[in-house]
C-alpha cells in the first residue's frame, strides 16, 4: 500500500534531522486515521544521544492536542538514524508502541544524501510502505 | 465524571472510543473504575507492581503525574486525563 504525505512534511523531517545531528531526531506524525500523513510534529530527544531516542511526553501531549483542533490523529513516528541506514533496529521494533502507526525512518549513513523510508512494525514484523510526497501547490 | 483521552492503540478494548468517563478520587481510583468496565483496558494501565507501567504516559491536564503523586494524584472533577504510550527507539 503507497501512503501519501502532505508537501513539505519530508522537507521538515530531513531539516529536523540536520538541526539534532549528530543526535537523533524525533517527532510526531498526524493526518486522519488510514488517510495521508497531513503534519509533522518535531519534537525534542529528551536522551540526548546520537543511538537512542524518546519522544518528550509533554510535546506529545501537545501534538495531540493540535492534532485534535484539525480532527486529526497521531498516526505515526518519525526518527533519524545520524550514522546508519534507515532501517528500523532491534531496539525500534521492540519498542514500537502502536502496531498501526507508520515508521519513519532518516537515515543519514550518507550525511549529504539522507534516505526517508516508512515501515509498519507488528508483532516484531517489519514491512516496508511505499511512500508518496504530494507535490507542493505553491 | 472525567474524561480519558485514549491514543489510537487502547481504543481496541474501548469498542474504538476515543474518549471514556470514569469516576475516581484519585487517578488511581479512575483507573480501577476503567479496568471494571473494560478488563483488557485496566490490565493495560497496571503493571505488575502495582504501578504506572514504564511505557504509559498519564497526563492530568497539563501535568505528567509522574511529576505529581503518580496514582495517588487527586483527581478534579473537570480534571481530563490524557494517556498517551511512551514512543522511543534506538538505532
Ligand atoms: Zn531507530
Amino acid at each position: 500500500m503507497t501512503v501519501r504525505l502532505a508537501a513539505g512534511t519530508r522537507q521538515q523531517m530531513l531539516q529536523h534531522a540536520y538541526d539534532c545531528h549528530p543526535e537523533e531526531a524525533c517527532g510526531l506524525l498526524a493526518g486522519p486515521v488510514d488517510g495521508d500523513v497531513q503534519r509533522v510534529f518535531p519534537t525534542t530527544n529528551i536522551l540526548h544521544s546520537s543511538t537512542n531516542y524518546t519522544i518528550d511526553p509533554k510535546q506529545h501531549l501537545a501534538a495531540i492536542r493540535a492534532a485534535d483542533q484539525e480532527g486529526f490523529e497521531i498516526v505515526g513516528v518519525f526518527h533519524s538514524h545520524p550514522h546508519t541506514v534507515g532501517y528500523p533496529s532491534v531496539t525500534d521494533v521492540t519498542l514500537a508502541p502502536d502496531p498501526t502507526w507508520l515508521y519513519v525512518l532518516v537515515g543519514m549513513e550518507e550525511y549529504g544524501s539522507p534516505t526517508v523510508r516508512a515501515f509498519r512494525i507488528s508483532d516484531g514484523v517489519i514491512t516496508e510502505e511505499e511512500l508518496e510526497f504530494e507535490e507542493s501547490m505553491t | 465524571m472525567t474524561t480519558i483521552n485514549l491514543p489510537t492503540i487502547l481504543r481496541q478494548h474501548t469498542g474504538g472510543a476515543k474518549k471514556i468517563t470514569a469516576s475516581g478520587r484519585t487517578v488511581g481510583e479512575v483507573f480501577a473504575a476503567i479496568g471494571s468496565e473494560y478488563p483488557k483496558l485496566g490490565e493495560q494501565l497496571t503493571s505488575p507492581d502495582g504501578g504506572l507501567p514504564i511505557f504509559v504516559n498519564v497526563f492530568l491536564d497539563d501535568e505528567d503525574i509522574r511529576y505529581l503523586d503518580g496514582l495517588d494524584t487527586v483527581v478534579d472533577e473537570n480534571a481530563d486525563i490524557t494517556i498517551l504510550p511512551a514512543v522511543a527507539g534506538g538505532r
